[in-house]
């Protein structure tokens, strides 16, 4: 029973989640707002962690399984890019670069100031 | 006659890539070397099979699609490890928005620099504006702005791949170590396939990517409605 009660609100929150995308007029599908009412049940004590958790950790453990199928998928994409491939995958490459770069310096610096500042208040 | 027996098998597709996956994962745990991606490893042996016995990509797909459909509830599934790290959520809270905030916008600014200097037209330019968010979100927004969807859903995959493979020797080099901003990085840059790397690192990791996936989709929906006006 516990593993089908967990798939049960899983998937429940997964339907919740089109039912917004249905009504909400944005490019937003409807993972990205089952995730924010999963983790709002969670927080809000609405869901306890108990009721989602050994169904929801295996999904997570096969979420790359789950986009294996469209990465595969690249083997039939060379007709629509073959005339621009290589710009594209240069612009790709460094965008890609450059995002990971700033963020992660952005956050550690942040860090940092505010950890040197919690300490001087002390 | 392989052809034969696959064609019209729901279970072959589904079983070519857990089978990948698993076999992947085993020869990561054996060898242990960062060259044995199990994301690289995985799609290579799926598309490697599918090349050697010539079966058609449509085929594998007939039943690999009843794995992909598990795509949605594993990312709402996301929310739990994320959960588990409010902790340090709440802690960094500052630095993880100030993250998530220069990742979005670093991302439309250099799709802006590098598509004036390589001369795309405002086709091209809006098909790469969403590259750096999960899939859906991104397919959403290339073809609201009348970009051409099918390359941007190449480009975002790419992505991906691209910041599973590099993300943890780059940055290693730029000196970025701390959990929070490796986790931070990995989602603002690569989306949901980066993310799957920062839960091979660590639960932090993993949950800080998982919140940039949403965080960062939701604010580009946003941003590239007002960067579809610069080409």
């Amino acid at each position: 029973m516990k593993y089908l009660k967990q798939f049960l609100i899983i998937i429940a929150v997964s339907f919740l989640g089109e039912v917004l995308h249905y009504f909400i007029p944005l490019p937003v599908p409807a993972s990205i707002y089952g995730m924010i009412l999963l983790f709002a049940g969670l927080a809000s004590g609405l869901i306890p962690l108990a009721a989602v958790r050994e169904t929801g950790m295996f999904l997570v453990e096969i979420m790359l399984v789950t986009i294996l199928p469209l990465m595969a998928g690249l083997i039939d994409t060379w007709e629509i890019v073959k005339d621009s491939w290589l710009k594209y995958l240069a612009i790709t490459f460094i965008t890609t670069f450059i995002v990971m770069v700033a963020v992660g310096k952005v956050v550690q610096l942040t860090m940092k100031k505010s950890a040197g500042k919690e300490e001087g208040d002390a | 006659m392989l052809n034969d027996i696959v064609t019209g098998s729901v279970f072959f597709g589904a079983f070519l890539t857990v089978g990948s996956y698993s076999l992947a994962l085993a020869l990561k745990k054996r060898f242990g070397h960062p060259i044995f991606n199990p994301m690289l490893i995985a799609v290579l042996l799926t598309v490697g099979f599918l090349l050697l016995f010539r079966i058609p990509y449509q085929t594998y797909y007939e039943g690999a699609r009843y794995i992909s459909y598990l795509v949605t509830p594993a990312t709402v599934s996301l929310a739990i490890p994320l959960y588990e790290q409010l902790e340090a959520l709440k802690k960094n809270y500052k630095a993880i928005l100030a993250g998530i905030v220069t990742g979005v916008m670093s991302s439309l600014l250099s799709v802006l620099a590098l598509a004036l200097i390589f001369g795309l037209d405002h086709k091209e330019y809006v098909t790469f504006l969403p590259k750096s968010v999960t899939s859906a979100i991104g397919m959403g927004i290339s073809a609201e702005l009348g970009g051409y969807s099918a390359i941007t859903v190449v480009v975002i995959i790419l992505t991906g791949i691209i910041g599973n493979l590099f993300a943890q020797p780059v940055l290693r080099f730029f000196k970025i170590t701390d959990p929070v901003a490796v986790g931070v990085a990995l989602g603002s840059s690569s989306h949901a396939v980066g993310t799957a790397k920062a839960m091979e690192i660590g639960p932090v990791e993993g949950a800080m990517s998982s919140l940039s996936i949403t965080v960062s989709g939701l604010l580009t929906v946003a941003g590239a409605m007002i960067f579809r006006n610069f080409i």
